[in-house]
């Protein structure tokens, strides 16, 4: 066991699956030398070479097809989007074309890529560089979307997604990827796709997040614990399937729930989460199923995201309306 | 003009320079007489025959295909007539483990690359059988987002590459695909990866409705791949021995590791876009038409066999025959594929097993379906 960030962790996992299967290709805007501008490929084409590792012209479709194009050639590309808000650039090749191969070919052919991305708020970046822009993806059948929150699951649900054989788009949060170590095996594991995490145990109210959200609903939970509510925090961790069962069982158990993403509040997650609590267990309800959500703009500049991106205090006040109900 | 002793750099001149060198490659007149003995490919007698066979077909396919369509027994379906050349002699110089990525008009290409007529019918109809291509037939499906196949073209090339196979991954597009983001990218990518593809723009003219001239400043399309750093060639695509030859060099080059080319192949559509209601007399003119029918494909390949007494009209009327045969049992064919269901498609969405939202409403789909 070694102490590891989730950058390092997502390097570990891509080391593990380069040596694992030959056919697993890295590739992206500078990856190689550089090893990505945030490290997530450090070494890896040192280690590995050029052929295995490698960097792309800067055009983010072209990466797209490029993946496709290697899949049907029998490998399993992972290549890396530089930031998620580059995404508009290679919808087509995501939407379009990825999540289609096996539907259009009538399963003739399938494409075993996953897309790694950068994504979320927090870090001060220029535009585009830190929208949550998940829902586009949970959006389009055909995809599976991986959200990790901790570095332990981000190794082996990274490992369980570049070993599926459907495109999975994997999604890493900027501002998780430095901010804490834990211990991850060295070693080889597997997560399993669309199965939750219940992150911590309560019985009067559920929290549901994904991503960075997950830290400030426990934070949360901690300070309500103090004022004498026991709270049960689900990691969704996968957003596409999202975990019906443990979100249900949850429910049921404490009666009362919330929904927290980083996103804005239109057309989220949240509102899938809450759609289902409410089809399954409405009758299990005690109270009304609230979001935590983002406002329903762009996402802001930089001077105002401290404000504009939902903590742990939003968490708090939307849980206790929802607990004294 | 002293290059040397010129310290100003005149962009329009060099512009000018370099578009004047694309003039267009050509072998075989409208007359049928080679004009670029140099350039003859020497196909022999069997290839000559096999290559007009397959124009022959190619056209009565077409005719058919139309008027099924307009019986209303063919779905979807893009007009190929006066693309023979550009499409059946730029395959013919492929082999079978060469793989292409079509456009919804090269239906034809990926035919005889291997794909059963009755699929050809079967994907015009919108049945997903027509897309499960058989094994050991390297084609996707027609691709419908214009210029996508391009950038995939790149990465199977890169493939190809990587696997070390002599064999290359060839893509179509029209004059209105390369203005996509998605061509130059393609191009782009195959350049700097130094990969085995061949990208072939057929220049029909018009993009549905847009002329070639409104598409782009650009006096050849071929030009695009000198800003990709590779080989680019414009072709006589109602050529088909200049097509042939174009892409034959291509596939060596390719082959040999010498990265990927660019062939625009000038053409004409004489059909309308698709047949979902297009009308080509609002933006062309009767006289268009008639001056590039004079440039037909088949009508000057047909000469230059005549008189090489390798064709004649009872083997233009067998050849019709066969065709209008195989293409009646195939439409029996098509007609006899079981109809598809939404849970087939269902199943068809992941490799392995699907996600739990799918399987929860598969299983609602199974029960209405049995009713």
């Amino acid at each position: 066991m070694a102490q590891m960030t989730m950058i390092q962790a997502i390097t570990d996992a891509l080391r593990v699956e380069l040596k694992n299967d030959e056919n697993v290709l890295v590739f992206g805007e500078d990856i190689g030398v550089n090893g990505g501008v945030f490290r997530a490929t450090e070494g890896l084409q040192k280690e590995f070479g050029v052929d295995r590792v490698f960097d792309t012209p800067l055009a983010e479709s072209g990466i797209g097809g490029l993946a496709i194009g290697l899949s049907l050639q029998g490998y399993r590309p992972v290549p890396e989007i530089q930031f998620f808000g580059f995404v508009y650039e290679v919808m087509d090749s995501i939407s379009g074309q990825l999540a289609r191969m096996s539907y259009r070919s009538g399963g003739v052919y399938n494409a075993p890529v996953t897309i790694r991305s950068p994504f979320g708020g927090g870090v001060h970046t220029p535009e585009m560089h830190s929208d949550s822009l998940e829902s586009l993806m949970t959006a389009q059948p055909g995809l599976t979307v991986v959200v990790p929150s901790t570095p332990y699951d981000a190794k082996g649900l990274l490992i369980s997604s570049i070993r599926n054989d459907n495109p999975v788009i994997f999604l890493e949060h900027l501002k998780l990827y430095r901010s804490f170590r834990e211990e991850v095996p060295e070693e080889a594991y597997t997560i399993p796709l669309g199965k939750a995490d219940v992150k911590r145990e309560g019985k009067d109210l559920t929290i549901i997040a994904y991503g960075l959200m997950v830290h400030e609903s426990l934070k949360a939970a901690e300070e309500l614990e103090k004022e004498g509510h026991s709270v049960e925090v689900i990691d969704l961790r996968t957003i596409q399937p999202l975990d019906i069962e443990t979100i249900i069982a949850s429910v049921e158990k404490t009666g009362r729930a919330i929904v927290v993403q980083e996103a804005q509040k239109q057309a989220g997650i949240a509102a899938n989460v809450v759609a289902e609590i409410t089809e399954r267990a409405i009758l299990s309800l005690e109270a009304p199923v609230l979001r935590v959500a983002a406002p329903d703009t762009v996402y802001p500049f930089p001077q105002a995201e401290g404000v504009w991106l939902p903590n742990f205090k939003d968490v708090m006040e939307t849980a206790k309306k929802v607990l004294t109900f | 003009m002293s290059k040397k002793n010129n310290n100003m750099f005149d962009p329009k001149q060099t512009l000018v320079e370099i578009e004047e060198k694309f003039e267009m490659f050509q072998i075989l007149n409208e007359d049928g007489e080679i004009v670029n003995e140099q350039a003859d490919p020497k196909l022999s007698d069997e290839e000559l025959v096999e290559l007009m066979t397959r124009m022959v077909y190619t056209r009565i396919l077409d005719q058919r295909s139309i008027s099924l369509n307009r019986q209303g027994r063919l779905g979807f379906y893009a007009p190929t007539a006066g693309q023979e050349a550009s499409q059946l002699a730029s395959h013919f110089a492929l082999e079978k483990e060469d793989w292409i990525l079509p456009g919804y008009r090269d239906v034809p290409q990926i035919v005889w690359h291997g794909l059963p007529l009755e699929k050809a019918f079967l994907f015009s109809r919108g049945h997903f059988v027509g897309n499960q291509v058989p094994e050991g037939v390297n084609v996707l499906a027609p691709q419908i987002i214009i210029g996508a196949q391009y950038i995939q073209t790149a990465g199977v090339a890169l493939g190809l590459q990587k696997r070390g196979k002599k064999a290359v991954a060839v893509t179509y597009t029209g004059d209105g695909g390369s203005s996509q983001g998605d061509f130059y990218e393609g191009i782009n990518f195959a350049g700097a990866f130094k990969s085995p593809a061949i990208f072939i723009v057929q220049n029909n003219q018009f993009a549905i409705s847009t002329p070639r001239e409104s598409q782009t400043a650009a006096k050849t399309l071929a030009q695009k791949g000198v800003a990709a750093g590779i080989p680019s060639i414009l072709v006589d695509g109602m050529d088909a021995l200049a097509v042939y030859v174009a892409t034959r060099d291509a596939r060596e080059r390719a082959v040999n590791g010498e990265g990927p080319t660019l062939i625009e192949t000038m053409c004409y559509r004489y059909g309308p876009h698709t047949m979902a209601g297009d009308d080509p007399t609002r933006y062309r003119t009767s006289d268009k038409d008639s001056e590039w029918a004079l440039k037909d494909p088949l009508v000057r390949f047909r000469k230059y066999l005549e008189a090489k007494g390798l064709w004649d009209e009872a083997k233009e009327e067998s050849v019709i025959e066969r065709a209008k045969e195989e293409i009646k049992e195939a439409i029996k064919k098509a007609d006899a594929t079981p109809k598809q269901t939404v849970t087939q498609l269902m199943d068809n969405m992941y490799k392995g097993e699907m996600p739990s939202n799918l399987k929860e409403q598969y299983e609602i789909y199974k029960e209405k379906e049995s009713k």
